[in-house]
């Protein structure tokens, strides 16, 4: 059919649609909905996937991150190296080792950085003001590596590590809490019977969120930093906790070891070496972690994958449901219209003319209603900012802002995925195509003698 | 020379166990350039006719010769092509198009055309010919609702011509129309067949049968009788 035929056909159809304006809106409306829908849940996931990207991106994707893992206690007996405490104690000794790090940091070629820490939660004071606090010791490199910015003084230095010098960086809430009147640097604030000179003040740092449950998100600002030589002096390996009159130990040389790679193809390879390394030092004992935030991405993705199979499926039903429907009309429209196909008949229309014709009208009906669905999910992001503000005013309180939860969904901002536009478009028309066939056939199919007697 | 030949024409129907004889034995010619009525009792067989006539069935034996094309060996497409080429329709209940204008009405045969389905500048004069012939020619935007019963006849009239056919079969065309108009209708008729259209028209009216030069009465699904009017209104 020359193109001039084909807009004809098209004007023609649109004017037998637009004789009931209201019924072809209606039909229109289950693709409507089925097409913005589709729009709609590819933009969220999208938007999903350039969010847990960025949260990636914070963490470093050069980076792998190795923790240590409290292991399952045993009941009767401690595992592997315990060490015997007074009394016939047990402390449980576990996680990474300082001699982990010297390993991988010397034979690990990929590897171009690499910064150790050990956490306790301790208290920490300033005459009468107190603070539990995570208490980390660290290097220089740890305020870079974790997009710490300074408000005030210095961060630790390499000197400092050298000296085991009696410096602290206090993160911006512990500082507010301690030093509510006066001027923390210079000051010295105490930690379990030592003190410690504040050399600097981190500014707030918004806390990082957890993804997908391997790493919990982090508070940064109510901790307090020593070097880490200084940590290792001063409080040791072993950690007594005394809790209403029992108390447990345990000793752990380090908590984390963060590595810097070189490249980024060099992640997931290195990765690997640094799993061996470690389990040849560790042996069974499942001490400890290594966390990948290149793989996290990998599986974020592949989890949105799922997530879009899931959400599209749902979306395609209801494409379904609205082709029955425009299916359905088409069958009443095809028996009301009768007598017409019969005069079309009689005036020389052949079987194949008359299927052209309910054909087109179907295909404009679901077309238009793609096109007016397109629209509509071009509105998503616009559409998920008002239910935002719905979710925040009614359903939740504040307070939901800050949990993971909370985070993921006001953090989300819907990105139309411009490819699901034309594609959105041709599954509409192949729906009115597929479901517009039997419609046009029967009314082809018609006696023409029959059809021009029809009342 | 003739426009239409029909040779031991026969059509059964099978309703089930019946069966219906509608047409048992018809054979017929009908010069160029005639105007034929078809009368008959309901029942009679003339719709049966009329049908084969038109190309919209085929018989179950003889021959329907239109202008050099055996009717009955022709499969749904051709059958569609000749009713299109060679045939022009006018209905008792005119059959217009509701949704289309009086010309788009007119122009309906037109994309139907095997050879050239676009409407050129030369079809859309002839059409706007016709509708001045009809005298529609100030009525070409009203739809069907918006015209009277006569004007929705002239209107098929315009449209039977439009591809030119060979033959003009009118199904009890005035059937539906009072006296006034029926006369304007069976002079336009007239008219047509003094330009030397072939006309058939079924009619159960004998003052309407009395206008066409050529009576045929169907009886039973037979010719009972074939032959010119006289003066006195009986058929001879």
């Amino acid at each position: 059919m020359p193109i001039a035929n084909t807009l004809r056909t098209i004007r023609l159809a649109l004017k037998s649609l637009m004789l009931h304006k209201l019924r072809s809106g209606l039909t229109m409306l289950g693709i409507v909905f089925g097409v913005f829908s589709v729009i709609a849940m590819l933009a969220i996931g999208e938007g999903a996937s350039i969010q847990a990207q960025q949260q990636v991106l914070a963490l470093g994707a050069t980076n792998i991150i190795c923790v240590t893992v409290k292991p399952p206690t045993d009941s009767s007996q401690s595992q592997g190296a315990g060490r015997s405490g007074s009394r016939g104690f047990s402390v449980p000794k576990y996680g990474l080792l300082r001699a982990d790090y010297e390993l991988m940091t010397k034979t690990i070629k990929t590897i171009s950085g690499a910064v150790r820490m050990r956490e306790i939660v301790s208290e920490v004071r300033y005459l009468q003001q107190g603070l539990n606090a995570r208490l980390v010791g660290s290097t220089a490199e740890y305020a870079e590596m974790n997009h710490l910015h300074l408000l005030r003084g210095r961060f630790l230095s390499d000197q400092d590590e050298n000296d085991m010098a009696n410096v602290v960086v206090l993160g911006a809430s512990a500082a507010a809490t301690l030093f509510p009147f006066d001027d923390p640097i210079g000051n010295a604030i105490q930690i379990r019977s030592h003190r410690y000179t504040v050399i600097g003040v981190t500014k707030m740092r918004t806390a990082s969120a957890s993804i997908g449950g391997s790493l919990s998100g982090q508070d940064f600002n109510k901790d307090v930093y020593v070097p880490l030589s200084t940590f290792r002096s001063r409080i040791g390996d072993m950690v007594v906790t005394r809790l209403s009159g029992t108390f447990s130990a345990e000793e752990v040389e380090l908590n984390q070891i963060t590595l810097k790679v070189t490249d980024r193809s060099e992640v997931i390879p290195t990765s690997e070496v640094v799993r061996e390394s470690l389990r040849l030092t560790h042996g069974t004992k499942a001490d400890f972690e290594v966390i990948v935030p290149l793989e996290l991405l990998r599986q974020a993705d592949q989890i949105r994958q799922i997530f879009n199979v899931v959400l599209g499926s749902i979306a395609a039903i209801s494409l379904v449901v609205g082709g029955i429907g425009i299916m359905n009309i088409m069958l009443a429209t095809v028996t009301e219209r009768t007598r017409e196909i019969g005069i079309r008949r009689a005036l020389g229309a052949r079987q194949r003319d008359i299927i052209d014709q309910f054909l087109t009208e179907t295909i404009v009906l679901a077309g238009s209603g793609g096109l007016i669905g397109i629209l509509l999910g071009l509105a998503t992001p616009l559409a998920f900012q008002g239910l935002k503000e719905i979710v925040r005013n009614f359903v939740f309180d504040q307070a939901s802002d800050v949990s993971p939860m909370g985070m993921m969904f006001y953090g989300l901002e819907p990105r139309i995925a411009w490819w699901s536009l034309p594609v959105a478009f041709g599954i509409s028309v192949g729906i009115g195509i597929v479901f517009g066939i039997y419609p046009a056939r029967s009314a082809a199919r018609m006696d023409p003698i029959e059809a021009l007697r029809h009342v | 020379m003739y426009a239409a030949r029909l040779i031991e024409l026969t059509k059964t129907y099978f309703l089930g166990d019946n069966v219906v004889r509608a047409l048992r034995g018809i054979t017929v010619d009908i010069p160029a350039g005639d105007f034929v009525a078809i009368m008959g009792s309901s029942g009679s067989g003339k719709s049966t006719l009329l049908n084969l006539l038109g190309a919209l069935d085929r018989p179950t034996s003889g021959h329907y010769v239109l202008s050099g094309h055996d009717v009955g060996t022709l499969n749904d497409d051709h059958l569609s092509e000749i009713r299109n080429r060679l045939i022009g329709f006018i209905f008792q209940s005119y059959n217009l198009i509701p949704q289309y204008t009086v010309l788009e009405n007119i122009q309906v045969p037109l994309h139907y055309r095997s050879d050239c389905r676009t409407i050129g500048p030369a079809d859309m004069n002839r059409c706007l010919d016709l509708a001045n012939k009809v005298g529609l020619g100030d009525r070409l935007d009203h739809r069907p609702f918006q015209l009277s019963g006569g004007q929705q006849q002239r209107v098929a009239i315009a449209r039977a011509l439009i591809n030119d056919p060979e033959i003009i079969l009118a199904d009890e065309p005035t059937g539906n129309l009072d006296s006034v108009t029926e006369k304007e209708i069976m002079e336009l008729l007239t008219g047509l067949n003094r330009e030397g259209r072939t006309i058939i028209m079924v009619t159960h009216e004998t003052s309407v049968a009395r206008r066409a030069r050529h009576q045929i009465v169907m009886q039973d699904g037979l010719i009972a009788s074939d032959g010119m009017f006289n003066n006195d209104g009986e058929s001879k």
